[in-house]
C-alpha cells in the first residue's frame, strides 16, 4: 500500500472517531468551542505521531529483540504518559490560556485509547518507520478534522430551536452518530 | 531467572529513562508563579464569575500581586475579601461600598402595555430584534428572562413578567448587566433603597401611555430633594447615590411610583 494510501485512509475512511470508534471522551468532550478543538487536536496531533514512532523504534528494538511481546500495553503506556506530561508542562509555559481551555481532558490526553490504538495498530500493520508516521498522522489529522467539525456545529447549537429533552449532550450524541453515517460514504474511495 | 530479570530491568530502565528525562523537562519548562498571587488565589472566592474584568480568579490574583487592579477588585467577596487581601498585598483595604445589581423598570404585565403579542425564542435579545419588543415602551425590561439564564448566583427572576434582583444574592458581578438588550441593569449601592425604577427617555405624555408606573418627567422629586440629591435630563430623574439619604420624601411625593422603596414593595410583593 503507498504511502498516499495510507494516509486518505486513516483520515477519511478509516476514520478512527467515525469509523472505528476510538478517543470518543474528547471528542464529546472538547469539542464545545473550535478554538480549543483546535488546540486540542494539534495536542493530540503531537503526541499521537511522537509516541507512534517511540513506541515502535522500542518495539523493534527492544521487545522484539528479548521476546518480550507481553509488556507491549505497558510499555507503550509509560511512552503516552511521559509524552502527554511533557506535552502538558510545554502548553504551561507557552500558552498558558490553551492550557487553561483544555483543563482536564489535556492529562485525559493518556487514558485516550486512539494514541494507544494507533501505536498497537501500527505493529500489528507491521508498518515500517515511514509508513508508522503516515498511518499515525494521518490517525490524527482524521481526529483533529471530526473534533473541528464537531466543535462547528455544536456551536451553531446555541441559535437552534433544540426541543428541551434533547439539549445539550443528547443531541451532541445524536449529532456524532449522523456524522458518523456521513463518514460511511467515504467508504470504497480506498 | 533471566525471565524475570530482562523485563524487570527493561521496565525498570524505560521507566528512569523517561522519568530523567521528564524531570529535566520541568526544569527547563518551569512557570515562575508569584507566591504572592497564590496566596490571593486561595482567598478569592472562585467562582470566576469575570466581573473583576480578568479571565478569572487566577487572572485577578495575578493582577493584583503584580498591583496592576486595587485590593478591591473582586466585587463578589466584597470588603472581606478586600481585608484578607490587602493583609497579604501589606496595604489598607480602605472602604469598600457594596453594590448590587438592580432592574430599573416596574413595568410588570399589569402596568405596562404591549404593542403585539411575542410568540418567538424565550430570549430579551431575539425578542429585541423585533422591533424592540414587544412592550409598548421601547425602554422597558422585556421579560424573558436572558438575565436569570446567564446569573450564576440565582440571583434575579422574573417577577409578574419584570426581572427582579434578590438583593441578598446578588453579588455584582454584572453577567446580567452586560447580557441585557435594553441596559436597563445598573449597579446601586446595597444601602441605597431610594431608586429611579424607570429608564425612559420619553416625553411624559408618551411614558404615561405605554405604562403606569413610568417617570413622566414631572421633577417633582426634583423640587422636594432636602438634599439636592436628583439630576433631570432626557425627560428622566436620575438619583446621585452619595447624596442621597433614604429620607423617603420623593418616594412618597411620587405621582406614578417610579421612584421604588425597596422594602414596602417588596413586602406587596410577596402579599
Amino acid at each position: 500500500m503507498n504511502l498516499f494510501t495510507i494516509l486518505i485512509s486513516t483520515i477519511f475512511v478509516k476514520n478512527y472517531v467515525f469509523a472505528q470508534f476510538l478517543g470518543i471522551c474528547p471528542f464529546l468532550g472538547v469539542s464545545n468551542k473550535t478554538e480549543t478543538a483546535t488546540g486540542m487536536g494539534l495536542a493530540v496531533t503531537f503526541v499521537v505521531t511522537l509516541s507512534s514512532v517511540i513506541t515502535w523504534v522500542i518495539q523493534k528494538t527492544i521487545l522484539d529483540k528479548f521476546g518480550l511481546q507481553y509488556l507491549q500495553t505497558i510499555v507503550f503506556i509509560l511512552v503516552i504518559a511521559s509524552l502527554v506530561q511533557f506535552v502538558e508542562m510545554f502548553l504551561k509555559k507557552s500558552s498558558p490560556n490553551l492550557y487553561k481551555a483544555l483543563g482536564v481532558y489535556l492529562p485525559l490526553i493518556t487514558t485516550n485509547c486512539i494514541v494507544l490504538g494507533v501505536a498497537i495498530l501500527n505493529i500489528e500493520q507491521k508498518y515500517n518507520i515511514i509508513e508508522t508516521i503516515v498511518n499515525s498522522l494521518g490517525a490524527s489529522i482524521g481526529f483533529a478534522i471530526a473534533l473541528l467539525l464537531m466543535a462547528g456545529i455544536r456551536e451553531k447549537f446555541d441559535f437552534a430551536d433544540i426541543p428541551k429533552p434533547l439539549q445539550g449532550f443528547p443531541i451532541g450524541l445524536i449529532t456524532s452518530g449522523l456524522m458518523a453515517i456521513a463518514f460511511l460514504g467515504f467508504y470504497g474511495i480506498v | 531467572m533471566s525471565a524475570i530479570l530482562v523485563p524487570v530491568v527493561v521496565l525498570g530502565g524505560l521507566g528512569l529513562l523517561f522519568g530523567f528525562s521528564l524531570g529535566f523537562a520541568s526544569k527547563a519548562f518551569a512557570v515562575e508563579t508569584d507566591p504572592k498571587a497564590d496566596e490571593i488565589r486561595k482567598v478569592l472566592p472562585g467562582a470566576n464569575c469575570g466581573a473583576c474584568g480578568y479571565p478569572g480568579c487566577d487572572g485577578c490574583a495575578v493582577a493584583i500581586a503584580e498591583g496592576n487592579a486595587p485590593v478591591s477588585a473582586c466585587i463578589v467577596g466584597g470588603s472581606s475579601v478586600a481585608e484578607k487581601i490587602a493583609d497579604i498585598m501589606g496595604t489598607d483595604a480602605g472602604n469598600v461600598v457594596r453594590e448590587v445589581a438592580t432592574v430599573l423598570c416596574q413595568g410588570d404585565c399589569s402596568k405596562a402595555k404591549n404593542k403585539y403579542a411575542y410568540a418567538g425564542l424565550r430570549d430579551c435579545r431575539a425578542q429585541n430584534i423585533l422591533a424592540g419588543g414587544s412592550k409598548a415602551c421601547s425602554y422597558g425590561c422585556l421579560g424573558c428572562g436572558t438575565c436569570v439564564d446567564v446569573c450564576d448566583f440565582d440571583a434575579i427572576h422574573i417577577v409578574n413578567g419584570v426581572a427582579l434582583v434578590d438583593k441578598e444574592k446578588c453579588v455584582a458581578c454584572q453577567a446580567c448587566i452586560k447580557v441585557c438588550p435594553k441596559g436597563i441593569i445598573e449597579l446601586v449601592p446595597y444601602d441605597n433603597e431610594v431608586v429611579v425604577k424607570c429608564k425612559s427617555n420619553d416625553p411624559g405624555k408618551v411614558v404615561r401611555k405605554n405604562c403606569s408606573i413610568g417617570c413622566i418627567g414631572c421633577q417633582i422629586c426634583v423640587k422636594n430633594c432636602p438634599e439636592n440629591a436628583f439630576s433631570f435630563e432626557n425627560n428622566l430623574a436620575r438619583i446621585n447615590y452619595e447624596k442621597c439619604t433614604n429620607c423617603g420624601i420623593c418616594v412618597g411625593k411620587c405621582p406614578t411610583g417610579a421612584i421604588f422603596s425597596g422594602l414596602e414593595q417588596l413586602k406587596e410583593n410577596v402579599q
